[in-house]
C-alpha cells in the first residue's frame, strides 16, 4: 500500500497502514506496513522503510555507475545480474569483480577498471585481507572497499563493525596495495582470452 | 593472508605513467590506460613538459591530425582506452593525417554506426516506416521509399519477420537510427530484402570483421566447398543459403566455430568435408 499524500493524512485500508513525516523536524522517510501477512504462524508484519532496495546491490550499481562511461549510452539501462554460485566470505568483493569482468566483456565503454577488496580486522587489531567467512564472524571490523585502476582511487567503501580512524587509513593501504594483484590477474586473464584469437 | 600494518600511502605503481601507442600496438590494452601520440613523445624530452625541442632534420612526416576510433577518446591531449582489445593503427592511405588508431575488441553487442551495412528483421509497420531490429538498444526506421524503384503508389512488397541488408545513414547516440536499402546514387547494389528460406545466425562483431578483411582465407575455402549465397551484416549477423538444409546447417557451423579454430583444425575439416 504506497502513494502520494499530504504531510498528515493517515490512510487504513485492510490490514496495512501508511503515514507520512509526522511533523516539523521529523526527516523520516516514507514507509508502510502491513500485518497478518502469512497465515500459519500467530502473527506477521511488514515493514517497508524508504526505497526497497538491498544495500549490497546499490553499493555495486553505484561503483559501475562511477566508472562506466554513461554518456555515450543515453537512454540506455545496462542491467548487471550476479549469481552466488558459492559464498567463501568475501562476497561483495568478488562480486564486485566478478561486474567489472562482465562489464569488460560486453564492451561496455568505461574510464577505469575496478576491482573489489575486503578486510577484516580481529579483537588484537591485525589485518586479515580477503577474509574466509570464519575469519568475517569472528572479526572485530569487516570492511570491503572498492578501488579504481588508474591511480587506485576509492570508489566506494562499506564497513561493518568498531574500529579507529588509523586503522581505517591502515586497511585502506593495505587494500590498494592488494588490488596491484587483482589487476595484474585481470591483465593476464585478458591477454590470455585475446592470445587465442 | 596476513600483512602488518602498513602505515604509509600506497607507492606509484610501474607501468602506471602514460605509454606511447606505437609502443603498444598489437598489444592487449586494458581500459583506463591513457597513451601518447607521437606528437607527446617529443615533448616529454629534454627541456621538460610544455617546451617542446626544435626539429632541424627533415625526416619528419607532416602529423596531420589523427583519428580516434573505437574503444579509444581523447581525453586531454592523450587517448584514453575505454575498452579492452588489442591496439591497431593503420597509416594514412593519400598522406595526409596521421592514421587511425583504434581498439580490436570482441563484442557481442552491436551498436549502430553510420555507414554499416546490416541484416535487420522487420518487427512493425506503421504508416510510412517500417520498424526493423537490427541488434541494438532501439529498433531502426527505414521509410518505404528507401528501396530501388519505390515510389508512393508502387509499395515495396515487405512483410512483418521479413530480413533486410541495409546502411545506416543516420547512427549515433543522441537519435533513433535510420536505415536505407538505397545507396546514394538509389541504386539497391544488393541491399533491400533478403530472399526466402537460407538461415539466419549470430556470431560475434570480431568474427564478422575478421571474415570481411580483404585477405580473408575462410570465406573462399567454404566457396569452393558448396556453392552458396551469404550475406554478413556488422551487427554480428549472418544469412547463409545453400542447395539443401544440410548443407546449409554445415556451412552455419563451419563460420560459427571459425571463431575459436586454428587455421590448421579449418583446414583438415574442410578437406574432410570436401571428401565426403
Amino acid at each position: 500500500m504506497e502513494g502520494a499524500l499530504p504531510a498528515d493524512a493517515k490512510t487504513c485500508a485492510e490490514s496495512g497502514t501508511e503515514s507520512g513525516p509526522r511533523g516539523p523536524g521529523c526527516s523520516l522517510r516514507h514507509f508502510a506496513c502491513e500485518q497478518n501477512l502469512l497465515s500459519r504462524p500467530d502473527g506477521s508484519a511488514s515493514f517497508l522503510q524508504g526505497v526497497a532496495e538491498k544495500s549490497r546491490e546499490r553499493l555495486i550499481r553505484n561503483t559501475c555507475e562511477a566508472v562506466v562511461l554513461g554518456t555515450l549510452h543515453p537512454r540506455t539501462s545496462i542491467t548487471v545480474v550476479l549469481q552466488v554460485v558459492s559464498d567463501a566470505g568475501s562476497l561483495l568483493a568478488c562480486c564486485l569483480n566478478a561486474a567489472c569482468m562482465a562489464l569488460v566483456d560486453a564492451g561496455v565503454p568505461m574510464r577505469a577498471l575496478f576491482c573489489g577488496v575486503t578486510c577484516a580486522l580481529n579483537s588484537d587489531g591485525t589485518l586479515v585481507l580477503d577474509p574466509t567467512a570464519k575469519q568475517e564472524k569472528e572479526a572485530r571490523a569487516v570492511l570491503t572497499f572498492a578501488l579504481d585502476s588508474v591511480e587506485r582511487k576509492l570508489l566506494m567503501s562499506t564497513t561493518k563493525g568498531l574500529y579507529s580512524a588509523a586503522e581505517l587509513q591502515q586497511c585502506l593501504a593495505a587494500a590498494q596495495a592488494a588490488s596491484q594483484h587483482v589487476f595484474r590477474f585481470y591483465r593476464e586473464s585478458l591477454q590470455r582470452r585475446y592470445s587465442k584469437s | 593472508l596476513c600483512t602488518p600494518a602498513v602505515g604509509a600511502a600506497a607507492e606509484s605503481l610501474p607501468g602506471d605513467r602514460a605509454r606511447a601507442a606505437r609502443t603498444v600496438l598489437d598489444q592487449v590494452v586494458l581500459p583506463g590506460e591513457e597513451l601518447l601520440l607521437p606528437e607527446q613523445e617529443d615533448a616529454e624530452g629534454p627541456g621538460g613538459p610544455g617546451e617542446r625541442p626544435l626539429r632541424l632534420n627533415a625526416g619528419t612526416r607532416s602529423r596531420g591530425r589523427v583519428v580516434c576510433g573505437p574503444g579509444l577518446r581523447r581525453c586531454g591531449d592523450r587517448l584514453l582506452v575505454t575498452k579492452c582489445g588489442r591496439l591497431r593503427h593503420k597509416e594514412p592511405g593519400g598522406g595526409s593525417g596521421g592514421g587511425v588508431y583504434w581498439v580490436d575488441s570482441q563484442q557481442k553487442r552491436y551498436v549502430p554506426v553510420k555507414g554499416d551495412h546490416v541484416i535487420g528483421i522487420v518487427t512493425a509497420k506503421s504508416g510510412d516506416i517500417f520498424k526493423v531490429d537490427v541488434g541494438g538498444s532501439e529498433p531502426a526506421s527505414l521509410s518505404y521509399l528507401a528501396f530501388e524503384g519505390a515510389t508512393k503508389r508502387n509499395r515495396p512488397n515487405v512483410q512483418i519477420g521479413d530480413l533486410i541488408y541495409g546502411q545506416f545513414v543516420v547512427a549515433n547516440k543522441d537519435m533513433e537510427p535510420e536505415m536505407v536499402c538505397i545507396d546514394s546514387c538509389g541504386r539497391a547494389s544488393g541491399m533491400g530484402v533478403i530472399g526466402q528460406d537460407g538461415l539466419l545466425f549470430k556470431v560475434t562483431l570480431g568474427l564478422i570483421r575478421k571474415l570481411l578483411a580483404p585477405d580473408c582465407e575462410i570465406l573462399q575455402e567454404v566457396g569452393k566447398l558448396y556453392p552458396l549465397e551469404i550475406v554478413f551484416g556488422m551487427n554480428g549477423r549472418i544469412w547463409v543459403k545453400a542447395k539443401t538444409i544440410q548443407q546449409t546447417l554445415i556451412l552455419a557451423n563451419i563460420l560459427e566455430a571459425c571463431e575459436h579454430m586454428t587455421a590448421d583444425q579449418r583446414k583438415q575439416i574442410f578437406s574432410r568435408l570436401a571428401e565426403s
